[in-house]
């Protein structure tokens, strides 16, 4: 049986380890082949921002992971527009972000979709399993 | 009800590990069901056996130790974050040819699989983080 499992992405891609951490776990839940979506909320918006360049910090950059999320039939991912404009971003601030339906002639489609901040409470309340990070 | 819970954060660092303690004898002692505790992030910390807290303070550590021991639950800690953060037992010492291990009597070691099949056996999961 699958269930529908949320992981709510709510801090910086550095700065703490919650982000690479929930990255880990995403990547084990997929392999259980569950129904996984993503939210990325206040700070969590960051974590899927373009260009990112960790050099200067010397920590590992993982970015590129979520691009290959799509790979693993992860690719509902909810970005909250209120965090974004809070923080004086748009979507065009976010990496392109895309996977393959398999439904559609592997047409190549965007993993990413801006929802309210209502359409983010209606969307973590259909799920059966919420992991907040 | 059986639950499965996530701490995320390290012993006396935050409350969140006095908080799921609180929640999972309260729990037990409604006649629910624990069917695993896992501990990610700094919670893996929560498995050290080497803690001294001052005489006054509670010891976490040792209060786990005894939910395991009294009520069988199971408390596993992820490996990679355990790795990480210097958190081993005996078998994982050996195999990383360190000279110590340091993990409480009542935990096991064992991969982020665990939780995601704790989320899926259980009813509810409940998150103990920041």
């Amino acid at each position: 049986m699958s269930k529908k499992f949320m992981y709510v992405n709510r801090k910086a891609p550095y700065g703490t380890v919650y982000a690479l951490e929930s990255l880990e776990v995403v990547l084990i839940a997929a392999a259980f082949e569950q129904d996984v979506s993503l939210a990325f909320i206040d700070d969590g918006v960051y974590q899927i921002a373009k260009g990112q360049d960790t050099k200067g910090i010397g920590m590992k950059g993982f970015s590129a992971t979520y691009n290959a999320l799509g790979d693993y039939d992860v690719n509902k991912f909810y970005v909250e527009r209120e965090s974004l404009e809070e923080r004086g971003l748009t979507e065009d601030d976010l990496m392109p972000i895309v996977y393959e339906d398999e439904d559609d002639d592997w047409a190549e489609k965007p993993s990413v979709k801006i929802v309210s901040r209502a359409e983010m409470a209606q969307v973590l309340s259909e799920q059966d399993v919420t992991l907040s990070f | 009800m059986k639950f499965t819970i996530l701490v995320n954060e390290g012993p006396y660092q935050h409350q969140s590990s006095d908080s799921a303690l609180q929640f999972i004898r309260a729990a037990l002692e409604k006649g629910h069901e624990i069917f695993r505790v896992f501990f990610y992030h700094d919670g893996v910390n929560n498995g050290t056996r080497l803690a001294v807290p001052p005489k006054d303070d509670r010891l976490i550590q040792n209060e786990w130790s005894a939910l395991a021991e009294e009520h069988g639950v199971d408390l596993v800690i992820c490996i990679a974050a355990a790795q990480r953060r210097g958190l081993m037992d005996a078998d994982e010492a050996k195999r990383q040819g360190l000279d110590a291990n340091n993990i409480a009597p009542g935990f096991r070691i064992s991969g982020l699989g665990q939780l995601i099949d704790g989320n899926i056996e259980a009813d509810r999961t409940v998150v103990f983080g920041d």
